[in-house]
């Protein structure tokens, strides 16, 4: 067991914030699963970062056993059995349920009004309208319907083979609550500390954020949020969680699987090179990012930022252009860190081989079976 | 809301459930003459700050502390009346955030890489870090001398300051990342750019934007559009070329090296060109 003396939880209402907010993520490069160890060891070394009302975790490879299932985490607020049922009628109407059971919690663990979480595993079951409509959209749809549509309804995660585990308290006290040291394994872990920008911490709030198989964590704070949240929404993302990194969710959503650009463009909308920067580029980059900007103006993140964002077979760390965040890579062997801190990384991996940061608005690319990961490193102090 | 157990007010997560300084020194400290080891694994920083304050009150002066995993503020509130009383602290590796703030004239030294803001508006001393540092390093530093002998982060020498007879100093070997010098009104920053290929820019955009005092000297290549508008480019006069000799040769004390090869180098010369770049913002 993680914590060996449990007290009775406390939560504080603070007249002055004090801290920041701590990320963390490790991923194993050749696909291995493995414990939540470090993750938890590292997030609790940067404790200071933390506040205790909001933590949580995502975990890729986490349902071998239903991978071509969808995995929806869904909480039921104040564990409203009205909310659950009409949830159940509506995934009964719209997907073969095929295994659905209470998320396992440690009774033991004294949480902040702990929801009912619920987790189902789900394939889509689409009417003769909505036959041409692709799987991923649809769940989409349905993921978003369910969480602007039912009240103390929120579907935490919707991917396949993917898990968001969070809820209001530190995030070593989520793990505890959710067992996910003695129950998981899986080849990603991300890890956040601290509470939602801007948000009371409640548990729909806490990071990650997700959507399908992706999943942000995100230290800082986006203030170009309502002009992000609008340009989504005319593309079918509601922001119901009342928070800012809601929309960079979505934003990888929608950029990278819905129109296919690279992550390496990506950082780029989010990041954009100032115009000054610009101005001294070949033509060729200089007309590539002058579209960009142009085109996604509404999709530039404003604000400082460090986030990392995973999904299936790839981790990415980025901060915004300035870096107003600070970020830290690192790696072993197959074993790629990205951290708020290096020290959290040093705690859990002693050998580190390398240790790295990358310039503001540069990603730093973790990909299955590949050491692109190093790509950033000429570039990095 | 108290059925949930809320309570409002302030709270500091690291001043909870504190082990007392007495069974820290107990268990944590061995001491030989005027030297302390100091084991610092799974401290919390208020813990081993404490601990630190209370062992040199017992007379220690050279402090070694291992098993440093990100604590905070190492070398802070360490204040001694005496000003001919300093302190030897050797860190044992990897200390975290704002390492010597506010130091008052001790000695730290580094086996490792640091952190964000190494050297936070600290007074005098030295701090030595045989790796490289983070972010604002050397942020508000108004005295003392700070050498990193590999790269910095962002925002290096933030406003650093002088006055009368406080002058810092930061010496990195390395490069540093953009807006290095910014709104600084003070002091010295010397960048050797060690590591870079000879013809290889260095890496900071924005140089000395916002910079109203003090001087950069910077070894190697920029080009033009990496310096803020505040900044105009200088040849060393003979006045420099003693200061840059002078820290050149105690970076390679520190961290090895031939100072006479890094000599051979070219140096340029960064100040302000303008006084009070903002003078006209807010009265015309």
């Amino acid at each position: 067991m993680l914590v060996q003396q449990y007290y009775q939880s406390e939560r504080f209402v603070p007249d002055k914030e004090m801290d920041a907010c701590g990320l963390f993520g490790v991923m194993h490069t050749g696909g291995v699963r493995f414990g939540g160890q470090m993750a938890i060891d590292a997030i609790k070394n940067m404790k200071v970062r933390g506040s205790g009302l909001g933590g949580g975790f995502a975990i890729y490879g986490l349902y071998p056993k239903y991978k071509d299932y969808y995995a929806l985490h869904i909480i039921y607020q104040d564990k409203n059995m009205a909310a659950k049922k009409t949830v159940e009628a509506f995934l009964k109407k719209n997907f073969y349920v095929v295994f659905d059971e209470e998320i396992p919690t440690n009774p033991d663990i004294r949480l902040f009004a702990p929801p009912l979480a619920w987790r189902y595993f789900v394939s889509p079951q689409k009417s003769s309208a909505e036959e041409n409509v692709p799987d991923d959209e649809y769940v989409i749809s349905k993921v978003m319907h369910l969480n602007s549509h039912i009240d103390d309804a929120y579907v935490f995660s919707s991917g396949k083979d993917v898990g968001v585990f969070k809820g209001v308290g530190f995030p070593e006290e989520i793990a505890d609550y959710f067992m996910l040291d003695e129950l998981y394994e899986g080849y990603i872990w991300t890890v956040h500390s601290r509470f939602p920008t801007n948000t009371p911490g409640w548990w729909g709030g806490a990071h990650p954020l997700s959507i399908l198989d992706w999943t942000v964590v995100h230290n800082g704070e986006i203030s170009s949020y309502g002009a992000n949240r609008r340009f989504l929404e005319m593309h079918n993302y509601y922001c119901t969680l009342h928070t800012d990194t809601e929309v960079l969710a979505y934003a990888v959503d929608l950029l990278m699987r819905r129109q296919g650009l690279p992550i390496e463009v990506v950082a780029k909308i989010f990041a954009p090179p100032m115009w000054e920067v610009i101005r001294h580029m070949d033509d060729s980059d200089k007309e590539l990012y002058t579209a960009l900007r142009m085109t996604y103006a509404p999709l530039l993140m404003n604000g400082p930022f460090t986030v990392i964002v995973a999904h299936h077979k790839e981790m990415i760390g980025l901060t915004d252009r300035i870096r107003l965040r600070p970020i830290t890579a690192g790696a072993k062997g197959d074993l790629v860190f990205l951290s708020s801190e290096e020290a959290a990384i040093r705690a859990v991996c002693p050998d580190l081989e390398l240790a790295w940061t990358p310039p503001g608005g540069e990603p730093v690319v973790v990909r299955l079976h590949t050491r692109d990961h190093l790509q950033s490193l000429n570039k990095s102090i | 809301m108290n059925g949930f157990n809320v309570k409002f007010g302030y709270r500091d997560n690291f001043l909870d459930d504190l082990q007392p300084v007495d069974v820290l020194y107990e268990t944590r400290v061995s001491i030989d003459g005027c030297q302390a080891t100091i084991d610092a694994h799974g401290l919390k920083h208020k813990e081993l700050n404490d601990l630190l304050r209370e062992t040199v009150q017992r007379g220690s002066t050279e402090l070694v502390i291992n098993n440093v995993f990100g604590q905070r503020y190492i070398g802070t509130r360490l204040y001694l009346p005496s000003k001919d009383k300093k302190l030897h602290i050797e860190v044992n590796r990897y200390p975290g955030n704002d390492l010597g703030a506010f130091l008052n004239g001790h000695r730290i030294i580094v086996q490792g890489n640091a952190q964000d803001g190494v050297g936070n508006t600290m007074d005098d001393g030295q701090i030595i870090v045989h790796g490289r540092a983070g972010d604002v390093t050397a942020m508000s530093m108004r005295g003392g001398q700070i050498f990193i002998r590999d790269n910095v982060g962002y925002r290096t020498a933030i406003h650093m300051k002088e006055y009368r007879d406080k002058a810092p100093v930061l010496v990195v070997g390395g490069t540093a990342q953009d807006f290095l010098g910014e709104y600084m009104s003070g002091g010295m920053v010397l960048l050797l750019g060690l590591n870079l290929q000879e013809d290889e820019p260095h890496r900071a955009s924005y140089i000395g934007t916002g910079m109203h005092g003090g001087v950069i000297y910077l070894r190697g290549c920029v080009a033009e559009h990496q310096l803020g508008k505040e900044v105009g480019v200088r040849p060393l006069n003979d006045q420099d070329i003693v200061v840059v000799d002078r820290y050149v040769r105690e970076y390679c004390r520190h961290f090895g090296g031939s100072p006479d090869e890094i000599l051979k180098g070219r140096f340029q010369k960064l100040i302000p060109v303008s006084l009070r770049p903002y003078g006209q913002i807010y009265a015309y």
